[in-house]
């Protein structure tokens, strides 16, 4: 059983799942993670793969700011994954509430409500950076117990 | 036969934004659709009271990151309007290249989404291939990827000089050669035709009624874009609508991507047409009065309502954006399909969730 | 703005359909705070690229007729006003009881900065 867990830790290391969620970001955000994935950037190479369920995911990459609304989204995709998980927040807007801070809607970083292991600044991060805050994450994701 | 009801989002693969609609089905197919939106709310109109008029260009841009400078535009030119600024000749030009590559860029995006929407990934990451090289433009000539950030009030911030008017040039060459080379899949494709073509039927008539716009409204078979108005320098160029006439998904596909070819035709010729001088003048005084003014975005017409009082800080700055708008038009294209062929419908008018809420 | 047509509570449901007789567009709608009781509510409508414009200016606190069922596509909007506004619209075809964008967590009726509405959010007290 031992040799058996071993091995998914590692296959999950070396091929990490990723699920992108969109929290109220302007898009820039978003098409730059989509950017992430397509041939010029192609972080499959690092044996990534967007999934679109929270139950196969590893890392959870999110972009912009938290409203009253999508918050419940992201706090039941976060439980849903298993652990460990790596939550890398993305952009000004994940970070803090960017540009939008003040507007009534906005209650600001994604930190508010769920722990975030990596912060990728930027308006938008350019996608070097994003794949760089993802391998960021990766080497957290070796180094953490299993939940 | 039993209804179910299908909760459709708010994450799903397919689109890179929360949208949630509820679907009542029969079987397998859908009977009615109510949309659940604010997801992506932020009450961005609202930042008028804490910013500036000038310092709000950074929040249109940011209203959507996917036509960015369009919306920039939008809101100095109504600013521009209701100051009584005139601005110079090249700027015009300058926004009209800059508002083209957005477009190209846009639309390609589209047509990626749009085939991945239907499983059909190589085409999908062929196209945000090909995108790749105008994102190299905008940082080349504005300085970021995404949000090229170029226009103010009276004019643009940068110049293009002759030597980075031609390097766009060939990038646009190149990236037309390749849309070109996509026409035979997007087009004439067995499988394409086959998931496009007569699904999500919007008629003429209810295009109209349903107050549908752009490639929405094109796609069945109404001329009508925004750029006809001449704002920004589009009055001095050739400029025809591109319609279709089916008013189907296949025939929204085909508007979006001969406009693509169109936009680089639109840049190309506004280059050549470049007149020389400055790109700016100075801008005195507060905004005062209300103004209502258009633009055409990649995903149709876009409307700024401003009202200003003499002060630095804007009375009230509305904003109605095309997504907003072509709503109630895929309410009425759902219907009557089967689930399989949701997200292609959804995605046949271009959504674009953080626009429609902001 | 140009052409600007001042329309009453009674009279606004009658000059859309006239609007929507001679064959204009549903652009959109705008609401405008002008003091600390009342509002301006813009209909705008378009026809061949041109642009029309019904105004109403209304108290906070009178529900208005809707007009969607003359334009559906008024309904996002209508139900957008309800939530920033806290105005009621009377007759809307779909009412999301002004929970459009805001949940009960957000602030009322954020875009009246003079006064909050008394409208209390339906679901809540
Ligand atoms: S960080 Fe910038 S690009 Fe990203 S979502 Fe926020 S405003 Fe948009």
């Amino acid at each position: 059983m031992d040799i058996l867990k071993k091995l998914t830790r590692k296959s999950r290391i070396k091929s990490p799942w990723l699920l992108h969620f969109d929290c109220g970001s302007c898009n820039g955000c978003d098409i730059e993670v989509l950017a992430c994935l397509t041939p010029v950037y192609d972080i499959e190479r690092f044996g990534i793969i967007n999934v679109g369920n929270p139950k196969h995911a590893d890392l959870l990459l999110v972009t912009g700011t938290v409203n009253h609304r999508n918050k419940k989204v992201l706090v039941n995709l976060a439980e849903q994954m298993p652990e460990p998980k790596i939550v890398v927040a993305l952009g000004s807007c994940g970070l803090s509430g960017g540009v939008f801070r003040e507007a009534y809607n906005v209650i600001g970083g994604v930190d508010k409500i769920i722990p975030v292991d990596v912060y990728v600044p930027g308006c938008p991060p350019k996608p070097e950076a994003i794949i760089d805050g993802v391998v960021t994450g990766l080497e957290k994701f070796s180094k953490k117990k299993d939940g | 036969m039993a209804r179910t009801i299908i909760p459709f989002g708010p994450q799903h693969q397919v689109f890179p934004e929360p949208i949630h609609l509820k679907l009542v089905l029969e079987d397998e197919i859908v009977k009615e659709v109510v949309p659940a939106l604010g997801y992506v709310h932020r009450g961005l109109e609202m930042l008028a009271d804490v910013r500036d008029f000038h310092q709000m260009i950074q929040i249109c841009e940011r209203v959507c990151g996917i036509c960015s400078t369009i919306h920039a535009q939008c809101y100095c030119q109504g600013i521009e309007e209701l100051m009584g600024i005139e601005i110079p000749d090249r700027a015009r030009f300058l926004r009209v290249i800059w508002a083209e590559i957005h477009r190209v860029q846009s639309h390609l995006l589209w047509l990626g989404l749009f085939a991945d929407a239907f499983g059909f990934e190589s085409l999908f990451m062929q196209c945000w291939k090909i995108r790749e090289k105008i994102m190299d433009i905008n940082e080349a000539t504005g300085g970021n990827r995404v949000n090229p950030s170029i226009n103010i009030i009276g004019g643009v911030k940068r110049d293009m000089n002759p030597d980075m008017a031609q390097w766009v040039l060939t990038q646009l060459d190149l990236v037309e050669k390749e849309v070109n080379h996509l026409e035979k899949v997007l087009l004439n494709d067995y499988t394409v035709k086959k998931r496009t073509v007569g699904k999500g039927v919007l008629t003429r008539e209810k295009a109209m009624e349903l107050g549908a716009v752009g490639p929405t409204l094109r796609g069945s078979g109404v001329e009508q874009d925004i750029r006809q108005i001449g704002y920004a320098a589009y009055g001095e160029l050739a400029h025809r609508p591109v319609v279709g006439i089916d008013g189907d998904a296949y025939s929204r596909n085909r508007v979006r991507f001969l406009e693509t070819l169109q936009a680089i035709a639109l840049v190309r010729e506004a280059v050549s047409k470049l007149p020389a001088g400055d790109i700016s003048v100075k801008v005195k005084g507060k905004p005062e009065g209300e103004v209502v003014t258009r633009v055409e975005q990649p995903r149709g017409e876009l409307m700024y309502y401003i009202k200003g009082n003499g002060g630095k800080n804007l009375d009230r700055l509305r904003i109605r954006t095309p997504t907003f708008a072509n709503i109630p038009p895929l309410l009425s294209m759902l219907p009557g399909i089967e689930l399989a062929d949701v997200p292609v419908i959804v995605l046949s008018i271009d959504p674009c969730i953080s626009c429609t809420e902001r | 703005m140009k052409e600007v047509i001042s329309t009453t509570k009674g009279t606004v449901v009658s000059k859309t359909v006239d609007m929507k007789k001679d064959g204009y567009r549903f652009v959109t709608m705008s609401c405008v705070e002008l003091d600390a009781d009342t509002v301006d509510i813009l209909y705008h409508f378009d026809r061949d690229l041109h642009l029309k414009h019904l105004r109403l200016t209304i108290q906070k606190k009178e529900a208005v007729p809707s007009v969607s069922l003359v334009y559906f596509a008024a309904f996002l909007v209508e139900n957008e006003i309800q939530d920033q506004f806290g105005i009621r619209f009377d007759g809307l075809v779909l009412d999301y009881e002004r929970t459009l964008y805001l949940e009960k967590e957000a602030p009322d009726a954020p875009y009246c900065r003079i006064s909050v509405s008394r409208d209390v959010k339906s679901g809540e007290d």
